[in-house]
Parts: structure tokens; C-alpha cells; sequence
């Protein structure tokens, strides 16, 4: 399987990372080299396997339904490019 | 007297005890060797004051006689584990002048043990690379360089910073993560010890994630038994991450120095790929060699899916990553770029704050991801999965104890050499570590040898789940006889 250039901005924009035109080219370049690569999988018969979801067998850890932590908005916000009163600002998300 | 940098962990750790120097005189020593290396790229942040606060504690500590397993042993720490108050940035522009107001469970692991903090050390991009160019930082240089040649070599990665610190005496130890080689393949290019220890061993927790089922932290050190040491610190039982072993951590060091006699030592003949360089070969061939006369009863064994491993992990963490790097959206931390709205705003910041390599896996990530493709790719991708740790479990249960490979394909090689072209070359660099990260299991990296142009190659050593102390025993056979090997310094 290959990609074609529309594939490309689309999946940039499934991402959310803005590509340039000249970009596009060299991006659908790379991926179908890697796309290639990953080819050969193809070749293995994978019809009586289960795919993998943990790669060591535990059990899922449960605890209580309780607050644990929390009760410091000023940590959580100290990092944030703009912030006011403890809030995140962002563009106008609603007209 | 001699140089403290040059002192081993166990050593200074004795020597600390012995009250032969102090904490802080041997801190002192690592931040003067830090000031000299500056031009290496080791580092990214040094926290010199930090440090001197921590060795002062030490001494304290020590002259009560209450010194705890690392007391006063300064060790340097990956741009990828969060440190309270120190600033965090797994080597991303997209996060800029991240100052976490957490300490990751690894790290705090070890400052509970009486570890000091010399600094943030550098590393490919999240983690993503083999060479660590791919860092916002600028690219590490390897203090080994080839004989009657001054051109500068990578330390491998994505753990190039806690590679050469720990080559280069900038530092007694260091910690890295290891998601595809990324701690064993930058310890063979620099002659050094490096472990990732069994999936679920160490805490991911506070560890900037790449690829969450394969990410695992380990310890850098430049013998068998520092490793050793480093890793009863780092590994712990964690609530705080789901994949945390509920199991005790066993004293690995006690397991340096056991004999090897009777063990059964796999030789996959499957890793005998085309084109091996013939230095490799003898490499592996003197590992054999070596086993054998330590009383090991060594066994040709057959891992008939390792081809698969490294297009399978190219679709499996790609796929992760973009997944846990959609959280970079320039709103809640890191960098913005201002867009006309929020969509616009995300694709400006992320556009701007990942690096090529970086966009290049989440495109391929997103790709195998989307609809229509998951099932060509993904859930492919974790079939082939099982059957690679299938192959592991049916040797393990036929006896072998502990399987012996090369480490890496070839010896570190120049800056630029492999990040210009095609991608899949410089993957390729972690075909003999990628399938251990695909199974989960530990493997470490143990330094066996010098090539033609005299720069260290490694021997690989993986082991069944939650057995590092077979490894920690077998590896320290291999260093027994193939000896130390420590660059000759040009820098400072």
C-alpha cells in the first residue's frame, strides 16, 4: 500500500499538524518508504493468532472510587501558555 | 589521589562509607568533569546547586552512619523523566521551558536512596531516534572516535546523553528508557553497561511516554555490578502506573559474580542477518567462546519471527505515539502558536513544536490508526506480536536460560552519516533490541570488544520475564573476560 498526496493532508490534518506544500511531497515520500518497509508482514500467517494487548500477564489494578489527589489549580495551570483566574484560555471555540 | 569521576559506583559507595572522601568532594569532581565535557552535549541542564545541596545532605547522612544504598552517588538523569522544579522537556521545542511540579517515581526512587542530581541529560526528540540528532538540543558526540580519525561519531540513542555522560566520567550513572534499544544500543556505541529491564519492572510513572507497551526505564552504568546496584533502586512496585509488577524487587547484585556453570545459553541463529559485518560475527562467535569455558552449555536455538520484529514495531509505536502525543495541543503546557481558531491554533503549535522525525511517526501512527487501515496494520502488527514472544517462550521453556546476540549491527558512526536519507536505515540500527521491547522481556548490553578502528562493540544478553539477575550473573562472565574499555579524553 502506497500513499498519494491527498492521503497525506488528510492524515496531517487527522493529526493536527500543518503542513506546507513542498512538505507533502517529502512526507509521502518518507511514509511510503516506510510503508514498504512494513510490507512484509504480509507474509506471515497470522489466521489462528490473537492479537497482543499486554505483554506481560498482569491483572488490571483496581482501587476505591475515591479523590486521591487534587485541590492545586495553580500547579496544574503553572505550565500553561495563557491562563487566567486557574483557567486555560483559548481561541473562541463558540460563535 | 586518584580521580574520583573514575571510581566505580560500588567503589565510591565503599570508599563514602569508609569516609575516604566526602559526598560533596566527589560531586565536586563530577560538576568539574561537567564544566570540562560541556563541548559533548551531554547534558541539556546542569543543576550544579542542586547537587551540592543533595551531596551536603549525603554527608550528613554518612557521618551519622545512615548512608542508603546510593548515598552520595551523583547520576544523571534523561530529559525524559520528570523532576520537580527542575525543568523538563524530553528534548522537544514543544515543551519548551516545561518545569514539572511532580518527580517521577524512577527518579524519586533514587533521590530516596541518597542518590545526587548532577543534571537533565540529552536525547533523540521523545525518545525517537537511534542517533540522538533528532534532539531540539542539538545532536551528543561520543567520546570514542576512530583511531587516527578526529571526526565526531554519535553516542547512538535515544539515550545519547546518558550514554556519553557516563562514558565520558560526567557523571557515576545515569538513568534512560528504552522503547526499541534505546538504552542497549547507545551503551554498545560507547563501551559502557546498559539494562532495560522486564516490561512492568520500573515505573512509568512521570516518564514522558513514546510508546506505553514497550516503554522501559533502566540504568547506565560502566560495570555489570553498577548496573546492578542502579537497578534495585529504580525498580518498585507502583500504584500510581497500572503496568507496575506486583512483585518484590530481588537484590540484584547479589546475583554478580555466581557461577554460569550448567546454564543453557540460546544462540538464535535467525540473528545471523545478511551482510553482518564479519567483526560482528567474531564478536558473537567470542561471547560463545567465552560462555562455554565459564561451564555454560551453550544451545543453537531457532526465533523463527525475529524478521518481523522491526516492521512490526513500526507500526505498533508510531501508533502509540500518536496517541499519547495528541496531549501537545499548546493550550495546557509547552509551546503555542497562535492560529484564526482552536484547530488552527493545535496544527500551528504542533507544526512548530515537533521536530521531523517526531511529525514523521505520528503521521504513520495516525495513518495506521484510521479508518480502514487498522486492521491491515495495527491488529496485524500485534498478531505478529505474539508470535514474536511465542518464539521467546518456547525457548525458555525448552531450557535455555538466557539467549546471547549481538547488540547492535555495527559501531557507532559519524554525525550525519545515516539521518540525511531514508529513514528505514537508520531503524535499522535496532534490529537486534527491537524484538526484546516487542516481548516485553529484559535484555542487557554488556561492552565485549574493540572493531578494526578501535571503537566498543556490545553483546546482547535477554532473559526470561523478571529475570535480570540471570542476565546481571551471565553478563558479568562476559565482562570478567573481555575486560573494561574507556575512551582516551580529547574533550575539555
Amino acid at each position: 500500500m502506497s500513499v498519494d498526496l491527498d492521503t497525506v493532508r488528510r492524515v496531517a490534518h487527522l493529526a493536527r499538524i500543518a503542513v506546507d506544500e513542498a512538505e507533502v511531497a517529502k512526507l509521502q515520500g518518507e511514509i511510503n518508504s516506510i510503508l514498504g518497509f512494513v510490507e512484509q508482514l504480509g507474509e506471515v500467517d497470522v489466521s489462528a493468532v490473537e492479537p497482543m494487548t499486554s505483554v506481560t500477564p498482569m491483572v488490571m489494578k483496581m482501587r476505591e472510587d475515591a479523590v486521591t489527589d487534587g485541590g492545586y489549580p495553580e500547579r496544574i495551570v503553572a505550565n500553561a501558555p495563557m491562563t487566567e483566574d486557574h483557567y486555560f484560555v483559548v481561541p473562541k471555540v463558540v460563535e | 589521589m586518584t580521580d574520583l569521576t573514575h571510581l566505580s559506583i560500588a567503589d565510591a559507595r565503599d570508599q563514602l562509607k569508609a569516609k575516604a572522601f566526602t559526598a560533596t568532594e566527589l560531586t565536586e569532581a563530577y560538576l568539574a568533569a561537567m564544566e570540562k565535557g560541556r563541548s559533548l552535549g551531554a547534558y541539556v541542564l546542569e543543576t550544579p546547586e542542586k547537587a551540592r545541596a543533595m551531596a551536603k545532605a549525603s554527608d550528613e547522612r554518612l557521618a551519622r552512619g545512615e548512608g542508603r544504598a546510593l548515598e552520595g552517588i551523583p547520576l544523571g538523569v534523561k530529559d525524559l523523566f520528570c523532576t520537580e522544579g527542575v525543568r523538563t522537556t524530553a528534548c522537544s521545542r514543544i515543551l519548551g521551558n516545561f518545569v514539572p511540579s511532580y518527580e517521577s517515581t524512577v527518579t524519586a526512587n533514587l533521590w530516596a536512596d541518597g542518590a545526587v542530581m548532577l543534571g537533565k541529560l540529552n536525547n533523540d526528540e521523545f525518545a525517537m531516534g537511534s542517533s540522538n540528532e533528532t534532539s531540539a538540543f542539538g545532536p551528543v558526540t561520543n567520546p570514542w572516535r576512530r583511531q587516527g580519525d578526529n571526526r565526531s561519531l554519535v553516542p547512538g540513542g535515544s539515550s545519547g546523553g546518558s550514554a556519553t555522560a557516563v562514558s565520558a566520567w560526567l557523571c557515576a550513572g545515569a538513568t534512560g528508557t528504552d522503547t526499541g534499544g534505546s538504552i542497549r544500543q547507545p551503551a554498545a556505541f560507547t563501551g559502557i553497561v546498559g539494562i532495560k529491564p522486564t516490561y512492568g519492572r520500573c515505573s512509568r510513572w512521570g516518564i514522558v511516554a513514546f510508546a506505553s507497551s514497550l516503554d522501559q526505564a533502566g540504568p547506565f552504568a560502566r560495570t555489570v555490578r553498577d548496573a546492578a546496584i542502579l537497578l534495585k533502586s529504580f525498580a518498585s512496585v507502583d500504584p500510581k502506573d497500572t503496568t507496575s509488577a506486583d512483585r518484590p524487587v530481588p537484590d540484584y547484585e547479589a546475583a554478580v559474580g555466581r557461577s554460569v556453570k550448567g546454564m543453557v545459553i540460546g544462540i538464535p541463529k535467525e540473528y545471523r542477518v545478511d551482510g553482518m559485518p564479519a567483526e560482528i560475527e567474531a564478536l558473537w562467535s567470542q561471547g560463545i567462546a567465552w560462555l562455554k569455558a565459564a561451564g555454560a552449555e551453550i544451545r543453537e536455538i531457532s526465533l523463527p519471527h525475529t524478521k518481523y520484529a522491526l516492521p512490526a514495531y513500526y507500526i505498533v509505536a508510531p501508533a502509540e505515539a500518536s496517541s499519547n502525543l495528541a496531549r501537545y495541543d499548546g493550550i495546557r503546557y509547552g509551546l503555542r502558536v497562535p492560529g484564526n481558531d482552536i484547530v488552527d491554533t493545535y496544527e500551528k503549535s504542533r507544526a512548530a513544536g515537533f521536530g521531523a522525525e517526531v511529525r514523521r511517526r505520528i503521521m504513520i501512527g495516525t495513518y495506521v490508526l484510521s479508518a480502514g487501515y487498522y486492521d491491515a496494520y495495527y491488529v496485524r502488527a500485534q498478531k505478529v506480536r505474539t508470535l514474536i514472544k511465542r518464539d521467546f517462550e518456547l525457548a525458555f521453556e525448552a531450557g535455555v536460560d538466557a539467549v546471547l546476540t549481538p547488540a547492535t549491527p555495527s559501531a557507532a558512526f559519524g554525525i550525519g552519516e545515516k539521518s540525511g536519507g531514508d529513514p528505514v536505515e537508520m531503524y535499522l540500527n535496532d534490529i537486534f533490541t527491537v524484538t526484546v521491547n516487542m516481548a516485553g522481556l529484559p535484555g542487557i548490553a554488556v561492552p565485549a570488544g574493540l572493531d578494526s578502528q578501535g571503537l566498543p562493540l556490545g553483546l546482547q544478553l535477554i532473559g526470561r520475564p523478571f529475570d535480570e539477575e540471570t542476565l546481571f550473573q551471565v553478563a558479568q562472565v562476559i565482562e570478567d573476560a573481555a575486560g573494561h574499555f574507556s575512551p582516551t579524553p580529547w574533550w575539555g
